[in-house]
């Protein structure tokens, strides 16, 4: 079965991206070395496309990538001139890898154990999600420092320094037992929320990658709620995640502009994911125990009940992000909270809510500029718009939102 | 793999070991801690320090030697005896770290041994 050079490529990338986080993953636990893992796969990745569009693609792709990544790590292993103990462990460790590859192409409950490894309490707090965004998801480095606004070597140091910690101070690579489960899923959830949203940012679809991301995130979330059954934020978080993913193709008109969530057409929005959203989230909440995830996800909910009342109930949403605000008080959730506001009391609450904000929260955080200009226009007051308006568009990383938010400054401008 | 417990304690941590009422249950607690560790097959060795006072402090510095009394660092908890033990990994070094008397009153630090 020997494909075209063109398919093989792309054949390379696609197990690429869905096999990478799995497979640092499942080297990573064996050898103790995310970092080394990752090289090993980086090459096994060169490798397959120098040689796929020549020979085809294999039928098991990931047991080929696994097969040469483990040679290079073995390789890697005798070229450090590791004690033969060790050595030895990485054999075992080789056969155990083969057995798997070959048997099975998807190891779930590693990504999970690498995942925890990531949040463990002994790697900085704030490395902890751009560690999983590289490692289980496979983001570059310039990437992760992207969604973390620091420059990429800074963010490649910081990465090689935590990598080295769990290798040297030798991590463990488990799913945490239950009594430190409870502390120790907060910052998994955490990671996996900011990896849907680098997926979801990307309203004009011009970055496969990225949509992938979303798939990612919302499989991981899906895991996670699977093996965690008896913690409602991680059913939270999935519901969260699907009420957003069930609006992707609504957040563009058939011309391919942005389209806001008020003015969405719900005939295109996916009812099978909202429903699957509202299951989840209804199990969630049984356990009594509400949280940050799980509030976030009732107001997308409320925002859902539009499809089947035709009007959004804005008194219910305000008080939901009242509560999401007292227990997290992000800026996100106070932007919400002031958007609500708005529909709820009028434009200029939603401003007073907005003008309560510190502003070195608020420098770089394009939905509260957006917001903003909004409501200045539907005061009446354009010129305190514009500057505003041209702030939103400037933080925004979307051609089509950047886009939308023109024509609205301009539309401003011109008093209609 | 070989860990050290760096046992840091507070002022009134160090005053235990002197004060009559207190002592016992002090040096009792670390006995028990020991003794814990060596049933556990993982202790290595170890010792109890000597209060910060009784430290002395010397640098050399282009070839002069600099003598100087006291601890090293000027903080609030000070080193007050160390623990190597040897387990599977720094989880289980934690854990046994956690249950280390001072963790409770001061700061317990664990480092992974440097292989040489």
């Amino acid at each position: 079965m020997a494909a075209e050079a063109p398919d093989a490529h792309r054949a390379a990338e696609l197990a690429a991206r869905s096999s990478y986080g799995r497979l640092v993953a499942y080297l990573g636990r064996r050898w103790r070395d995310v970092a080394a893992a990752e090289d090993a796969l980086g090459d096994a990745f060169v490798a397959a496309l120098a040689k796929w569009p020549r020979d085809g693609v294999p039928d098991k792709p990931e047991a080929w990538l696994l097969a040469v990544a483990r040679r290079r790590l073995v390789d890697a292993g005798r070229h450090a001139s590791v004690e033969a103990r060790s050595l030895a462990v990485i054999q075992a460790g080789v056969d155990e890898a083969h057995g798997a590859a070959t048997s099975a192409s998807v190891f779930p409950e590693e990504r999970l154990a690498l995942l925890f490894v990531c949040a463990h309490p002994a790697i900085d707090e704030g490395m902890r999600t751009p560690l999983m965004l590289q490692t289980v998801l496979g983001l570059d480095a310039a990437r992760v420092a992207a969604a973390f606004v620091v420059s990429p070597i800074t963010m490649s140091q910081r990465l090689v320094r935590v990598k080295t910690k769990i290798r040297d101070a030798r991590i463990r690579f488990e799913v945490p037992g239950p009594s430190d489960l409870p502390a120790r899923l907060g910052p998994v959830l955490e990671a996996i929320y900011a990896a849907y949203g680098r997926g979801w940012e990307d309203v004009a679809g011009a970055d496969g990658r990225r949509e992938d991301l979303a798939d990612e995130a919302i499989w991981l979330g899906r895991l996670v709620t699977r093996l965690l059954p008896d913690e409602p934020e991680a059913g939270g978080l999935l519901a969260l995640m699907l009420h957003c993913e069930s609006r992707r193709a609504a957040r563009r008109d058939s011309g391919g502009a942005y389209v806001p969530l008020n003015d969405q057409d719900v005939g295109r929005w996916s009812w099978p994911m909202i429903e699957e959203a509202e299951r989840t989230l209804l199990v969630a909440a049984r356990a009594g125990a509400p949280g940050r995830f799980q509030l976030e996800a009732a107001i997308q909910s409320a925002h859902a009940l539009r499809g089947r009342t035709g009007r959004t109930d804005w008194e219910a949403i305000a008080l939901l992000y009242e509560g999401l605000v007292r227990l997290a008080p992000t800026v996100g959730a106070r932007v919400g909270h002031a958007a609500a506001l708005a529909e709820v009391k009028g434009a200029d609450a939603g401003l007073a809510a907005l003008d309560d904000l510190p502003s070195a929260a608020i420098a770089r955080y394009q939905p509260y500029w957006a917001l903003r200009a909004h409501l200045l226009n539907r005061l009446g007051r354009p010129d305190q718009a514009a500057p505003d308006y041209a702030r939103a568009i400037e933080l925004s990383e979307d051609e089509v939102v950047r886009a939308f938010l023109t024509s609205k400054g301009r539309a401003a401008g011109s008093g209609r | 793999m070989k860990y050290t417990i760096l046992v840091y304690e507070n002022e009134a941590d160090f005053a235990c070991r002197t004060d009559e009422r207190r002592k016992a249950a002090y040096f009792g607690a670390y006995k028990a801690y020991t003794q814990a560790l060596q049933a556990a097959g993982i202790m290595v060795g170890g010792a109890g320090l000597q209060p910060p006072p009784l430290g002395t402090t010397v640098r050399e510095r282009d070839g002069k030697r600099h003598v100087q009394d006291g601890p090293y660092a000027d903080t609030k908890e000070q080193l007050g005896g160390f623990y190597q033990i040897d387990v599977p990994d720094l989880d289980a070094a934690l854990e046994w770290a956690a249950r280390c008397p001072s963790a409770s009153t001061g700061a317990v630090e664990v480092r992974p041994n440097l292989s040489m």
